[in-house]
């Protein structure tokens, strides 16, 4: 059995534990098992979960906010009570947080921030980037279980699949917590940027805060999140959470549009596992037209407006 | 208050990244070794904060051999007060935050830090894992930090926003941008740093379930596809027809 942990807000499967739920899927067929999700009630919704390749659901209840060692709680006793193999989390921000924790309380190993598996000498193995997308690792358990954590946009959500699903509830009883949320601030409305499939992303090049309109109205006509540079955030043009590279965060979307942005190794850091990278950029030796699959060499300040334009003509 | 900073080292990011001839070793020839900077310019400098704005003792500990003193002299010429230093390849996160977490039994603190990842393997375990190892709660990315009567007020990144939680000392936190401004050491610190105590303590094993089969390097870009600045509509015929995003 192949355990997965299904995060929801507001009723709604989160898209990254969707993308560990195919992930948990794909390696459940590859070993011959079932994959099975975990959920905290009320929120199952079977169609789309069956499409996903999951069987069998086990539902517990839970209070809206747990801390990282209850949430661990949570998988330890799962996991007493249905003895998987795998455990998959999506490698987000409880995934990056309970991670760890669950493997040493199951005296497990874990594997983290995967983006693929595939089986070598009949056991599966796990891929990874690193050293900040200029290699990828492969890894293996020694034992043939453990814990993976799947990197936000690494694998990708495949509906295809056509399981019958079973639903029930798993009790769990949580221990009180050692840590009281007092707020919780979430971008109304906005995809988390590591969750968006594109991102409109600039730098310095737009010279001022006040150019950002442009900017925006680009990532509205293209449904994407917006991203920038580190000098650009450093200097409050942009808030940090935009911040993407080696010392803001990584990001892996479908497609990573960089506007004015030079493509320093830093940056390229944070946005080189994108599937498809656009460049817009004046200087035809700026270092990121080659990290990039389209460019377009010219004045951005000519060429966004234009190009929204024809964005809106093509609608 | 006594605050323990994790420190690490890591490739520069400009490093030329290759592997020996079997791809299971990282060639460290040539390679400049920085701090991590999650741990020199957040963990570290929120750490000197507090001992300046509540007084106490900040000590940095380090996995790894003596080529990593000079990084760690580096980090007591940034303000910290000792170090301690692990006398072991720093091969896994299971190993390096068990040595620590035994390392922390004995030499209780009141706030452990790491950084939220290091910057060659991403990985963002270690902190989850000295937490557990430790019986601990754990602050993840947290990007503010303020302490009144050993009750700590804390700001952690979540995808899309941010949570602010309230809890007792002790605790392991992971520090991400915006905790603190990076500190340049001055001439007094690199000084001072020289006469500051750097105690070697000997390894300790553990077994770990994980193993690493081999890296890769990414195949190299085709090449990239120019499109004419003043035929946009060719942009917006590959968003639709080859992206497929509108
Ligand atoms: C340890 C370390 C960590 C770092 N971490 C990060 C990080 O996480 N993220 C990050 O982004 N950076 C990071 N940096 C900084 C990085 O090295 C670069 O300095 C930074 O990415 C440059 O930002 P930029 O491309 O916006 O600006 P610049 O380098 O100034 O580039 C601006 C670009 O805009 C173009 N341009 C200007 N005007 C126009 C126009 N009218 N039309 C079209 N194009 C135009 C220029 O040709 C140029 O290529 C880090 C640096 C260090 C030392």
């Amino acid at each position: 059995m192949v355990l997965v942990l299904l995060e929801h807000k507001d009723g709604e499967i989160k898209k990254s534990s969707k993308e560990a739920a195919s992930f948990a899927a794909d390696l459940a067929m590859s070993t011959g098992e079932k994959a099975v999700g975990l959920i905290a009630g009320g929120a199952t919704n079977s169609n789309e979960l069956g499409a996903l390749g999951i069987e069998e659901i086990f539902e517990f209840e839970a209070a809206d906010y747990l801390d990282s060692q209850q949430w661990t709680q949570v998988i330890e006793q799962a996991y007493q009570k249905l003895q998987p193999t795998f455990i998959v989390l999506s490698n987000n921000s409880l995934g990056k947080s309970i991670g760890g924790r669950i493997a040493v309380r199951l005296n497990k190993g874990l594997i983290s921030n995967v983006i693929q598996f595939k089986s070598e000498e009949s056991k599966p193995i796990f891929r990874k980037s690193v050293y900040s997308g200029k290699a990828f690792a492969w890894y293996a358990f020694q034992s043939n279980e453990g814990i993976i954590s799947v990197m936000p946009h690494g694998y990708g959500v495949f509906p295809n699949k056509n399981k019958q699903v079973t639903a029930s509830k798993i009790d769990i009883s949580i221990p009180s917590g050692n840590v009281k949320l007092k707020e919780r601030n979430l971008l109304k409305g906005k995809t988390p940027l590591t969750e968006a499939d594109i991102v409109v992303s600039a730098g310095r090049g737009l010279k001022d805060p006040s150019n950002w309109k442009m900017i925006e109205e680009l990532a509205d006509l293209l449904n994407a999140a917006t991203a920038c540079s580190r000098p650009v955030a450093d200097a409050g043009w942009r808030p940090h959470y935009e911040h993407v590279g080696q010392t803001g965060i990584a990001i892996r979307p479908n497609v990573y549009i960089a506007i004015g942005i030079s493509g320093a190794i830093q940056h390229l850091a944070g946005v080189n596992n994108s599937k498809n990278i656009v460049v817009i950029n004046k200087d035809p030796e700026a270092p990121f037209f080659k990290a990039a699959d389209y460019g377009i060499c010219g004045d951005l300040f000519e060429i966004i407006p234009k190009l929204n334009e024809a964005l809106r003509r093509a609608k | 208050m006594r605050l323990l900073v994790c420190i690490s080292k890591t490739p520069d990011t400009t490093s030329k990244i290759r592997f020996d001839a079997d791809s299971k070793n990282f060639i460290e020839e040539g390679v400049q070794f920085i701090l991590n900077p999650y741990d020199e310019w957040y963990s570290l400098v929120r750490a000197i904060e507090i001992r300046e704005s509540i007084g106490g003792q900040v000590d940095v500990i380090h996995v790894g051999n003596t080529s990593s003193d000079i990084l760690i002299r580096k980090a007591l010429a940034i303000g910290a007060d000792a170090a301690f230093r692990i006398e072991d390849e720093a091969s896994n996160s299971t190993s390096v935050a068990y040595q620590i977490a035994e390392f922390v039994k004995s030499h209780p603190y009141d706030i452990v830090f790491v950084g939220k990842e290091t910057i060659d393997h991403n990985g963002s375990e270690v902190g989850s894992k000295l937490a557990a190892f430790l019986n601990l709660p754990f602050v993840s990315f947290c990007n503010h930090l303020e302490i009144t009567n050993n009750i700590a007020v804390c700001s952690m990144e979540i995808d899309g926003g941010n949570e602010i939680i309230e809890l007792n000392i002790p605790f392991v936190l992971s520090a991400a941008k915006g905790l603190a401004e990076q500190r340049i050491p001055n001439m007094k610190g690199i000084i001072d740093a020289k006469k500051k105590p750097l105690n070697v303590i000997a390894k300790v094993n553990v077994e770990n379930h994980s193993e690493l089969v081999r890296f890769e390097t990414p195949a190299a870009k085709s090449g990239v596809r120019m499109i004419d600045p003043d035929k946009l509509d060719e942009m917006v015929d590959i968003f639709k027809n080859e992206l497929k995003i509108i």
